[in-house]
């Protein structure tokens, strides 16, 4: 689904080389995490892959479908089916949420050459899945994001992605700032939606996130590579050991 | 003293090309209007308080011609329930306006009580004006007074069923109106007015306000989409213990405009807001000068300007916020903010507090600057095209301005209209 090859990347006002390599291939129906600490170049590759200013791409390729991603807009790759649950929403004051949900949703109808959703049926199937994620009628009026508690935010982000149904999603550090509960209503969201179609990119410092949601396959990154893969047993590894024995096992 | 030779002849000039309505019961305050004038002359260049803003074309002898825009969609506020008052080029048509009689609101025509001797309206007639000339002065705002030719009388007694709405059409290229307007709302009286239109190529209405103790006005204006009119209006609002006053202004267009909003807390727990949003695109020169005075205790202001500016066009902004000794508890909002969509714009802002008691809250903030780029990516990773999400985010800087507007409806159909500009310019 996700093939992504020998990627490198730079940022564009400076000279410094932040993904020097990645290979990594996300197959339909599967969850793939990538973990790695501070710096390797995790939330890089999830902007990269969505389409972000400031990043040149020095060598290497992306694809969804085999489409070509990288010299697509942001809003073209969103259309093609790529998601990214962000670490820190944005909040946009002025635009309510429903209608910037429906908005993105009938966009990506539109790019895609479908119908685009009527007004009774949006609101239908938005308040299906607002109530699956514990969202009320109340935050789906509110400006987006704009007071929203951290968990709130977070959920509201799993709600756009079960509204968008993308093909690939990419969730950067979506555990940060969640206490227990809340991290188990977003797990118990994402989990509604794995299906035999769609794959998952999860990206995280921690394995607990890992624990809700259960990757297929775990790799770890530094320094803008991913120098091992392994099953979820990886993930435990880096919990009980820290980075340093398989950074150390690697160089 | 002896003003400037150029003042002087300015002065002279545009007061020699208007006549004075002469008797009845506002025939004191006109003439001390005319003597004010003369005292003061016109603004100039020079003035510090016109440092942004050419004034010369709203001084001249004769208006500048502006063309009369037919913009093609039904006119703001149409859909709603309300009392229309019509004015054309500065002239009330009473066929085009509605019947004035309403529970809880008395409605009159300046130029029908001038010819009394006696009326209410005496008490407040050039009195705010006259105020609110110090510590600044406001020649423009006693020109009105003194010639202004006509208006609406508004006494509000209790809680009016709908609100009242004066429209201002535009419909010859020379014309020059001079509007004065005067709102009383009595003690625990409610009211709403909505303003809307270019009302002539050059404009100059003043309206005075005078709320009661826990009395209640929004005042909600639409300046009107003609790009070559001119605009000097002025507010002065004096409030009572616990009275309500929220304005708020959108303007969309207009190659001139300056508003002045002047407002005095003379009892305590009041709540004062003046907001305004406007849009400009190119020969589009936009100034909110807005003065208030905090001498009682525990009220409530806050300004909240927003301006969108490109090709060229100017924002300003002069702001004070002036809390007189033993106006304690003072709670004081400003801020004053520009979203410039290119390199050729520009916003000038002038934030001012002055301070004599000592246990207050004040703040201000004036931000320029362009779309914000994370809120940009945001909408377009979620499949939002960019001009669709820069739309979407111009908007959302807006908001905090729009979002003054009390009513929701009324705040949605501003939304629509400030919509409208920005799909225009796709």
């Amino acid at each position: 689904m996700l093939e992504i090859k020998n990627l490198h990347v730079k940022l564009e006002e400076e000279d410094k080389q932040i993904l020097k390599g990645v290979n990594l291939t996300v197959e339909a129906g599967k969850v793939h995490a990538i973990m790695g600490p501070n710096g390797s170049g995790k939330s890089t590759l999830s902007y990269v892959l969505s389409g972000k200013d400031g990043y040149e791409v020095t060598e290497g390729s992306a694809s969804l479908l085999g489409e070509e991603l990288l010299e697509l807009e942001p809003e073209e790759r969103a259309a093609l089916g790529v998601f990214l649950a962000f670490q820190y929403p944005v909040e946009i004051p002025g635009v309510g949420n429903m209608t910037f949900l429906r908005t993105a949703v009938n966009a990506q109808r539109k790019a895609r050459g479908e119908e685009e959703l009527s007004a009774t049926d949006f609101l239908k199937h938005v308040r299906e899945k607002a109530k699956e994620l514990k969202i009320d009628a109340e935050m789906l009026k509110r400006p987006v994001n704009v007071g929203f508690s951290g968990g709130e935010k977070k959920r509201n982000e799993i709600l756009q992605m079960a509204m968008l149904e993308p093909k690939m999603c990419i969730l950067d550090e979506t555990d940060s700032g969640l206490d227990v509960d809340a991290m188990k209503l977003v797990a118990d969201g994402v989990n509604a939606l794995r299906d035999e179609g769609r794959g998952f990119l999860v990206i995280t410092h921690y394995q607990r996130l890992l624990d809700h949601i259960k990757p297929d396959v775990v790799h770890i990154m530094a320094d803008g590579r991913i120098v091992k893969t392994g099953g979820p047993e990886l993930a435990l590894e880096v919990e009980n050991n820290g980075y340093a024995d398989i950074l150390s096992e690697v160089a | 003293m002896a003003l400037p030779e150029l003042k002087q002849s300015t002065t002279e000039a545009r007061l020699a090309s208007l006549s004075l309505p002469e008797g009845g019961c506002l025939d004191a305050a006109r003439r001390a209007a005319v003597s004010r004038v003369q005292t003061m002359g016109l603004p100039d260049r020079r003035d510090e308080y016109w440092k942004y803003t050419r004034p010369d074309t709203l001084t001249s002898a004769d208006a500048p011609n502006a063309a009369v825009f037919d913009s093609g969609e039904a006119p703001m506020f149409d859909t709603f329930d309300r009392i229309r008052i019509v004015f054309v080029d500065g002239v009330f048509d009473a066929e085009a306006s509605d019947d004035l009689s309403l529970e809880g609101v008395n409605i009159e025509r300046l130029a029908e009580i001038q010819g009394k001797d006696i009326h209410w309206a005496k008490d407040i007639y050039g009195v705010l004006e006259a105020r609110g000339q110090t510590p600044v002065e406001r020649p423009l705002a006693a020109l009105n007074t003194a010639f202004a030719t006509d208006g609406v009388v508004v006494h509000v007694t209790g809680k009016p069923s709908k609100p009242i709405n004066l429209v201002y059409r535009h419909e010859t290229e020379s014309s020059d109106a001079i509007l004065h307007h005067v709102i009383k709302v009595d003690s625990g009286a409610e009211a709403t007015i909505l303003e809307n239109g270019p009302a002539a190529s050059r404009f100059n209405k003043a309206m005075e306000i005078d709320i009661a103790d826990n009395g209640t006005l929004h005042l909600v204006r639409a300046q009107g989409r003609d790009h070559e009119r001119r605009a000097a209006t002025h507010l002065f609002a004096r409030l009572g213990t616990e009275a309500v006053f929220k304005s708020f202004t959108l303007t969309v267009n207009g190659v001139l405009t300056r508003n002045e909003a002047v407002v005095e807390f003379l009892g305590d727990d009041a709540v004062a807001h003046v907001a305004g949003a406007c849009v400009g695109d190119g020969d589009f020169h936009h100034d909110d000068t807005v003065f208030v005075t905090h001498d009682a205790v525990n009220c409530e202001s806050r300004q909240v300007f927003k301006k969108v500016l490109r090709n060229g066009a100017t924002g300003v902004f002069q702001g004070k916020i002036l809390v007189k000794e033993g106006a304690q508890k003072t709670d004081g909002y400003q801020i004053s903010q520009s979203l410039l969509l290119d390199d050729d714009s520009q916003f000038l802002a002038k934030p001012e507090l002055e301070i004599y008691a000592d246990d207050v809250a004040c703040s201000h903030g004036s931000t320029s600057g362009a779309i914000d780029e994370d809120g940009l990516f945001y909408l377009r990773s979620r499949g939002v095209p960019e001009s669709e999400a820069t739309d979407l985010m111009t908007l959302a800087f807006l908001a905090e301005a729009v979002e003054e507007i009390e009513d929701d409806e009324i705040a949605a159909s501003i939304n629509d209209r400030l919509y409208g500009w920005l799909a225009r310019r796709r």
